[in-house]
């Protein structure tokens, strides 16, 4: 290896070398320059803070900077712990850490963490030459390279001749005193702001630039790195100004030769896209080209102040573009208008129409692949690039099949389908999206797909990679079996599992042991198509494969390592130790109405108001609450796309009233029996039992005040007095084919999977308004409540509505129960499939409990003795009881 | 290089009363199976294992030191006898090397401080519910390695072999106790690094690749580089390959004599293990061969018989990473 070029280590090697001509430093992990990242720390979330590692890893961070130095820190040891926790994470530990910190025994504490090599930041001549001396012998010895800040003893370096002195001097005292490698040696010669006003500043840019060149010249091997983002300080709140000013400095930054910066990706624009005009303005500033210089950026940043983008101005700008830029444009901005057009002018030119998909068109979509897989380009702007696609492809087919061309070749082909029982398909569809634009060949055999069909259509199609997706619990078993058939039939295929319900654990333990040939948890979208490539690249797919089985192992040892430390209780004590609720404080208010109702066309506009949008960004894979995550440094920009874009289609389906929303709910009298049962009776003699709800108790060991609580401590015990419990079932997907119908036929993946998120939200809105209903009306316990739509998402309401399948009672059965008191099928249309899953996908059912002191809970794991009881309550046999709760069983 | 100690060691057949014979009659707990004592006990045996490996060709040898840290000699209670460990180590095998040196001045011979990587790791915790605990830190392994390289360098050691690194972390607390105890006493010696693959990606146990490794342990001037222990020469190729095209230190491998068998033991024989290492010497891969566990001094002569017919391989850095 020469000595000419820095090169760092955490898992993995990083050659700082002309081949990179930039090193982007992540700077998020920082509690001075990220808030969020403070908080975090302070209220000791490592688990929340290792994920904005994480991110910036994933963003394409070569280099992740840790700072813990502030006020409220004990920088010390939050520096130690938190390297050791990024040390176990091999995902983020892959890339070199930079310990940041102004305190030089926070420094030290840092790098006696490090196994890799990694950068210290940062040292200076600042207390004079001998402090500077004994520190960097230590860095040498700890083997790390190090930032030197251009600063001296007289203060920093803010021209261009005191920048090269004082880099040349701790230049010659780092090689010939401290024998420290010359590639080791890292100059922050200090990016200022400019065209702050001050005269002085003017030159401030141009006299980096000149510094980073004369270093690069005359001290060899040494490198340059910089903060970007302080150069434009003054027009904070600009951000087009900004982002311009950043291109633009990185860009004559690194042509000069820095080669390491900290840059936020969020907050550069393009070089080459960069309004010619501004940018012009931006490089008057930044070499000082003229005196009215600061005045006239002053001035035209005043016209993009608050502007987004320009729409129509960048439009009319494109559309001048050569053919193929075009192309790419509108696939990576997601535009349909010109695309028709464009594809015609790509036909006529190119001798066959395949050429223009397998040319600009793949070049186009290759271009959002990088960005996507880099982190600049979001899941729902990927849709749209494939809806763009999608709609230049069908325009080209006929003269395809008129030519009779050869077929368009994929790069892998890929089955996907949501397992028997399971009507669930959205996250599946956007997998199949995103799969699809990425040039791989997607078979989507739908929803409930039966086994037989899934493997026999993989051997048909030849399928590379077989996908499975699930929402409900029961699926979770589904995909087991497959697993194990797959394995009897001697498959080859790697099997990705993903869905709401499914997760790496259960991947690991359940399904992974059956299936020796790769099973792959993939988590989110975004995770599939770094995954795919590499299982059908012939050089990884063994190593991936080998990899995950050993991590699966790894995870599945430690799992059942924990699940045996885990103290339980026998049912018996589970039951001693039930929650005793206070019926003489909170008597029971005797319910207005007995019995059913059924309520139809519930007016979607008011049912608006009721929706909970967080999970609808979730859909997206956009993370973070409603409405702040439109304010998000990160994705805010495009969620509020996506969110303009759903209440669009929302206004468009309530003016034709293109979805129907139906509700059915009853109350009525009901005792708790035997501990864990709740009997239903049909009128207040109760005498005659209608049906019973089978419940499950917790058996988790508790601490002294807390209960083993199951949902039948929440109704009063038969012979104690009058009680009630109330259920209901909902649906908002009625006449949802309709839209589904049009947007596949124009081709229009991202409105399809609009549709159904929509009517996921709106089913949802319609549970809660319900509640609300029954709370002040219906039932009327809560007469005098007033709660904002905040308060209702908060569950600020007086009881509860748990709901089948979900943690407070994962028995899917008792949905049996709701169908059979409301007669649901019957009165609003919902169906139950053999897995207990609800069709339309767009419905929600569930139990109300009035008592204010009914709280959430999640079950838990259950021991062999309370399952045995189950079977014997259910009038059902022991095997048939543990495949139905096999997601809590704990043996 | 010289072979294995270990099963040299377990060829004599020894007992309880050897491993404390004159030095730890008294001593409280078991010692047996702490082979690093047997050089205060029973210098002898340790000396003809030496002068074995030395007539078998091997131009340098390995102090009896695997385990000569107190945080591995805590597992005995005899942290107070690291000091006597290690001088007495490096005593006995530099009496053996000044002979044959004596006797055949044309072809000298060295001895090298070992250096094992203790039973702890510094950059992973043994504990998967509390991935922010070590069980021993940075400073903890520099104290400890201090006390042990002192003593070497006091008994007479020519060179230094931080070996069998599982953990880079700890390797660099190592160096770190070798460049403090370099400064301190005014000398330097060769140092030789020798890390260990654990299974079949080519990734350290603390997950790092041999690439990374490589960077992490040069930032001071070494002597040589290489891997050793876990895997067999046939496993060992394709990363000294990757090793050798990057490094511009010499480059060294002493791989066991394969795999273990069903019952644990190495019994690759001297022909077979030739055999796995001449794809190294065709391509010029080395400057150092020799073996780890398993080997013999019937290993080392064949070793050292094919080796003769060959060049060392030749600084020749191939890419940057």
């Amino acid at each position: 290896m020469s000595t000419k070029h820095l090169t760092l280590s955490g898992l993995e090697p990083l050659v700082v070398n002309d081949a990179l001509n930039f090193v982007n430093v992540g700077e998020r992990t920082n509690v001075a320059g990220s808030k969020k990242f403070l908080r975090l720390i302070k209220d000791e979330k490592f688990e929340e803070a290792l994920a904005v590692a994480r991110d910036q890893v994933e963003g394409g961070a070569q280099i992740l900077d840790v700072n813990m130095d502030d006020a409220l820190l004990e920088a010390k040891e939050c520096m130690v712990n938190f390297l050791n926790l990024i040390a176990s994470e091999p995902d983020i530990s892959r890339i070199p850490i930079m310990v940041d910190s102004s305190k030089w025994e926070v420094i030290e504490a840092g790098l006696q963490c490090l196994q890799g090599k990694g950068v210290v930041n940062s040292i200076s001549l600042k207390d004079g030459e001998e402090a500077f001396i004994e520190k960097a012998k230590k860095i040498k010895c700890y083997g790390a390279a190090a930032i030197i800040m251009a600063f001296d003893e007289q203060g920093q370096a803010d021209t261009y001749e005191r920048r090269i002195e004082i880099c040349q001097r701790a230049y010659t005292v780092l090689v010939e005193v401290v024998k420290f490698s010359p590639s080791d040696i890292i100059f922050d010669p200090n990016i200022f702001p400019v065209a702050t006003g001050i005269p002085e500043h003017n030159n401030y840019a141009l006299d980096f630039f000149k510094a980073t060149k004369w270093i690069r010249e005359n001290l060899p091997g040494a490198n340059i790195c910089g903060g970007v983002s302080n150069v434009s300080f003054s027009f904070r709140g600009n951000n087009i100004v900004r982002e311009a000013m950043h291109a633009s400095f990185l860009y004559h930054a690194s042509k000069n030769g820095m080669r390491l910066g900290i840059v936020n990706p969020n907050l550069i624009e393009i070089y080459e896209d960069i309004d010619p005009k501004l940018l012009q303005h931006v490089e008057d500033v930044l070499f000082n080209r003229r005196e009215d210089a600061t005045e006239r950026l002053v001035d035209l940043a005043e016209a993009f102040v608050g502007q987004g983008k320009d729409k129509k101005k960048d439009e009319v700008l494109w559309r001048n573009e050569p053919l193929a830029k075009r192309i790419e444009h509108a696939l990576v901005r997601g535009i349909t208008d010109f695309i028709v057009e464009d594809a015609e002018e790509a036909r006529v030119a190119l001798e066959k129409p395949l050429d223009v998909i397998e040319g600009p068109l793949m070049d186009g979509m290759g271009v959002v692949g990088k960005l996507f897989e880099s982190g600049k380009m979001f899941l729902p702007q990927v849709v749209k690039s494939a809806r763009v696609m999608k709609k230049a492809v069908a325009y080209l087919q006929p003269f395809i099949e008129e030519g009779k061309d050869e077929q368009h070749k994929k790069v892998g082909k890929i089955l996907l389908a949501t397992v028997k029982g399971d009507v669930h398909d959205i996250g599946k569809n956007i997998v199949g999206v995103v799969l699809a634009c990425n040039n791989y060949d997607v078979i989507d055999l739908g929803v409930m797909v039966p086994m037989e069909k899934i493997l026999e259509r993989a051997k048909e199609e030849e399928a590379d990679i077989i996908g499975l997706s699930g929402l409900i619990t029961p699926s979770l078993d589904e995909m087991v079996s497959i697993a194990q058939e797959m394995d009897r039939q001697e498959l080859s295929t790697p099997l990705l599992i993903g869905g709401a319900t499914t997760s790496r654990v259960h991947t690991a333990v359940k399904i992974a042991p059956k299936y020796q040939k790769g099973v792959f948890h993939v988590g989110d979208a975004s995770l599939s198509i770094p995954l795919v490539s590499k299982l059908l690249n012939p050089n990884h797919s063994e190593q991936i494969i080998r990899d995950t089985k050993a991590e699966y192992e790894a995870l599945k040892t430690r799992f059942e390592a924990n699940s045996k430390t885990k103290k339980s209780t026998d049912i018996a004590g589970a039951r001693a130790n039930k929650v005793l609720l206070d019926w003489d404080e909170n008597p029971v208010i005797t319910p207005k109405n007995i019995g059913t109702k059924t309520i139809h066309n519930i007016d979607l506009e008011r049912l608006k108001n009721y929706i909970d949008w967080t999970p609808f960004f979730q859909t997206w894979d956009l993370h973070g609450r409603y409405p702040k995550i439109l304010e998000d440094e990160v994705v805010g920009p495009q969620a509020q796309e996506l969110y303009q874009d759903a209440l669009t289609l929302l206004d468009e389906i309530i003016a034709k009233d293109g979805l129907e929303s139906k509700a059915v709910l009853g109350v009525f009298p009901a005792n708790q029996v035997g501990d864990d049962d709740i009997e239903v009776y049909d009128d207040e003699q109760r005498a005659s039992v209608v049906d019973t709800i089978i419940g499950l108790r917790q058996q988790g060991k508790k601490s002294k005040k807390a209960a083993n609580v199951c949902l039948s401590d929440y109704i009063q015990p038969k012979g104690c007095g009058a009680d009630y419990i109330g259920a209901f079932a909902v649906t908002a997907g009625l006449g949802i084919e309709k839209w589904i119908e049009r947007f596949e036929k124009e081709q229009d993946d991202y409105q399809s999977i609009m549709v159904k998120a929509l009517a996921d939200r709106l089913a949802e809105a319609t549970a809660e308004y319900l509640h609300e209903y029954l709370r002040k009306e219906y039932w009327g316990y809560a007469t005098e409540e007033h709660l904002s739509n905040d308060d209702l998402i908060r569950e600020s309401y007086k009881g509860i509505r748990p709901a089948p399948g979900y943690p407070a009672c994962p028995d899917h059965h008792q949905k049996e129960v709701i169908w059979n008191l409301l007669n649901v099928e019957k009165e609003i249309g919902i169906s139950l499939t053999e897995s207990l899953a609800m069709y339309p996908a767009a419905s929600v059912s569930g139990f109300y409990f009035a008592h204010p002191q009914a709280k959430y809970f999640g079950l838990g794991r259950i021991q062999k003795d309370q399952v045995a009881d189950y079977a014997q309550r259910s009038k059902i046999n022991h095997a048939v009881a543990e495949r139905r709760l096999q997601p809590n069983l704990a043996y | 290089m010289d072979g294995g100690m270990g099963t040299m060691i377990q060829g004599y057949g020894l007992e309880e009363e050897d491993y404390r014979l004159g030095w730890f009659d008294e001593h409280s707990s078991p010692l047996k199976g702490n082979n690093d004592l047997l050089s205060l006990t029973r210098p002898e045996i340790i000396k003809e294992i030496h002068a074995q490996y030395l007539e078998a060709g091997a131009d340098i040898i390995e102090t009896n030191t695997f385990s000569g840290t107190r945080i591995a000699q805590a597992d005995y209670a005899l942290e107070s006898s690291v000091y006597d460990i290690n001088y007495h180590s490096a005593k006995i095998a530099k009496e053996v090397t000044t002979e044959f040196t004596k006797t055949n001045p044309d072809k000298p011979r060295f001895v090298a401080g070992a250096i094992g990587p203790t039973n702890r790791t510094a950059s992973l915790s043994p504990d998967v519910n509390r991935p922010g605990y070590r069980a021993v830190s940075f400073n903890d392994l520099v104290e400890a390695y201090s006390e042990q390289v002192s003593a070497l360098i006091a008994g007479g050691v020519d060179l230094l072999l931080i070996e069998t690194i599982f953990d880079t972390l700890n390797a660099k607390a190592a160096l770190f106790a070798v460049e403090t105890v370099f400064e301190d006493l005014n000398v330097k010696l060769p140092i030789m690094i020798s890390g260990t693959i654990t299974d079949a990606s080519g990734r350290t146990l603390s997950g790092q690749t041999v690439e990374a490794f490589y960077i992490s342990l040069s930032h001071l001037p070494i002597f040589s580089i290489g891997l050793n222990c876990a895997l067999g020469a046939e496993q060992l190729l394709p990363h000294i390959r990757s090793l050798s095209s990057i490094s511009s230190s010499p480059i060294s491998v002493y791989p066991n004599a394969g795999l273990p068998n069903a019952f644990g033991e190495y019994d690759e024989s001297p022909e077979l293990m030739c055999e796995y290492l001449k794809p190294f010497l065709d391509q010029g891969l080395l400057n150092l061969v020799g073996g780890c566990c398993g080997t013999t001094p019937e290993h080392i002569e064949a070793i050292a018989e094919m080796a003769a017919n060959y060049n060392p391989r030749k600084k020749s850095v191939t890419r940057e990473v």
